[in-house]
């Protein structure tokens, strides 16, 4: 019994050895993202993650020459797996924000499009102001930029956070909410779908504050990665520039979703 | 050969530091060291501007807690009692539907019941709305307390149907042999009996619930658990979570004391 024991320890050490020495010779970059938010991460039916947000992922991993690993994480956990090393860069369409600055370091921006709200086909509201949606139940998922810029852009309106994105498209599709407010491409997805029959875009919020919504949508990484940071900068403006990133662009976007040259 | 032979006498303590000893003590202090390191976590961690920014939110979330298990265990302790009747009715059609509801709400995640019945529902809006019923199933508050109250409904019932089988038929039979009627049998000898049986598992399940209402925020209904999860989300701070756990902690002890007290109370007669 013993001797099999130590026999197999050794054994388990060795492969652990081998296993080691050929992550040392592949280098492994460990991406998580969330797939619950289409066009730009979602899962596939064999729940393999897919999207903008993963193709743009793959193809800084193969402009800086290391291997991609994709992780899916929970929207509310990714900022605490990222900094607990679950895995090394965030790319799920995460906004810059002052807020996150504090806890994670970001690359430049890799896309960066407006928010819009989103309201059903009958709907009597007329505009996106404050006093439009006063009174009214604006839906958003919680955590994000768009829920931060909701709470405080309409102060009379009831802002009801939800887990994700499909969340609140069930229930304005259900009739429980008056309006909804996110990213207007992944409105525009979800509206041009089966499931987004029942709504339409009724406009985009004006004007929709950099200290709220930041930049764009970078690459998150744990403080203090600046190697990792000026890759991730290189890499970026080399798919820019060499039209990878309009490749990837055109096959999911009628526009370019980068936004202003900064 | 008298009594007092025969009883085994306990070995006495070892002397000394033997090996078992040792580890006991030596995990005692791992235990200690962690309980304090945790108290040396929360001060060092203190933010007073995250404590004024998000204490009102707690106590919003606490409330919301609270009332819906307090209301949920109330309506889910009222539906208990025909279900739990059902089950030992000797009419099979009775017995075989309570059965069901019982097998389906104890088999199935809360989470789930949950979901189904807030989104699953919302999707027959127009049938709802012809019945009338929309404007209870359009409100989150009340999809959690339907779901809630069936979901406890099922165990409590179950509480009940063991406590009261836990009484012995001879007290059945000797009422009847008195000619008491079956319900003042049920009302004035089983069920005292049967309650004493029931309080403990009657704590757990407010205990379980109290803590299983923390998936409530998924319908968008925000109690203690979901507003630690909006805090967090915007500060990024563990304090938030340790905060949210030792009130369920608060909570469960206060509930746990109650339920023991009024445990003593009520079996002063057994005591000898």
């Amino acid at each position: 019994m013993r001797l099999s024991l130590r026999v197999a320890l050794a054994a388990a050490s060795t492969a652990m050895l081998m296993l080691g020495a050929a992550q040392a010779q592949e280098k492994v970059l460990k991406i998580g993202s969330e797939g619950a938010y289409p066009p730009f991460n979602n899962l596939t039916a064999d729940g393999k993650l897919e999207g903008f947000d993963i193709d743009i992922a793959q193809a800084l991993c193969d402009e800086m020459k290391v291997k991609c690993e994709f992780i899916t994480q929970d929207w509310d956990g990714m900022i605490p797996a990222l900094k607990a090393g679950k895995f090394d860069a965030i790319v799920a369409s995460m906004s810059i924000t002052p807020e996150r600055l504090e806890q994670v370091d970001f690359s430049h921006k890799y896309y960066n499009t407006p928010s819009a709200i989103a309201v059903p086909k009958d709907s009597a509201i007329k505009g996106v102001a404050k006093e439009d949606l006063a009174g009214k139940t604006i839906g958003v998922q919680g955590s994000t930029t768009h829920f931060n810029f909701a709470s405080k852009n309409y102060p009379d309106a009831t802002v009801k956070p939800y887990p994700t994105a499909q969340e609140y498209q069930l229930d304005i599709a259900n009739g429980r909410l008056d309006a909804v407010e996110d990213d207007i491409v992944v409105l525009t997805q979800w509206l041009d779908s089966p499931d987004g029959a029942c709504c339409k875009i009724l406009g985009q919020p004006s004007p929709q504050p950099v200290e709220i919504f930041g930049p764009g949508a970078g690459v998150a990484i744990r403080k203090g990665e600046t190697d990792l940071a000026n890759k991730l900068n290189a890499a970026i403006d080399a798919i820019r520039a060499n039209g990878k990133y309009k490749e990837i662009n055109d096959k999911y976007f009628k526009f370019d979703v980068y936004g202003s040259e900064s | 050969m008298s009594a007092v032979d025969i009883v085994d006498r306990p070995p006495p303590p070892p002397r000394g530091w033997p090996r078992r000893r040792v580890l006991g003590y030596a995990l005692l202090a791992l235990w200690a060291l962690l309980a304090l390191a945790l108290v040396w976590f929360l001060v060092t961690a203190w933010k007073p501007e995250i404590f004024e920014r998000y204490a009102p939110s707690y106590v919003d979330g606490v409330k919301v807690t609270l009332l819906l298990v307090a209301i949920s265990v109330a309506i889910g302790a009222v539906l208990s009692v025909p279900i739990a009747y059902a089950r030992m009715s000797n009419n099979k059609v009775l017995a075989a539907i309570s059965y069901a509801y019982v097998y389906f709400f104890r088999g199935t995640p809360l989470l789930a019941q949950t979901f189904l019945i807030y989104y699953g529902l919302g999707s027959f809006r127009p049938a709802l709305e012809s019945v009338g019923l929309w404007v209870f199933f359009r409100e989150a508050w009340y999809c959690a307390i339907f779901a809630f109250s069936l979901n406890t409904a099922a165990y409590q019932a179950e509480i009940l149907r063991g406590a009261i089988d836990s009484v012995s038929r001879g007290q059945w039979e000797g009422a009847a042999a008195l000619g008491l009627p079956r319900w003042v049998t049920l009302r004035k000898i089983i069920l005292p009996q049967a309650l004493i049986v029931a309080l403990r598992p009657y704590g757990n399940e407010i205990i379980l619930m109290i803590k299983g209402s923390a998936i409530v925020a998924i319908i968008t209904v925000y109690d203690l658990m979901g507003v630690t999860r909006l805090a967090y989300a915007r500060t990024f701070d563990f304090q938030t979570y340790l905060w949210a756990a030792i009130i369920y902690l608060v909570i469960v002890e206060v509930l746990r004391h109650g339920i023991e007290w009024i445990e003593r109370r009520i079996t002063i007669h057994l005591k000898r």
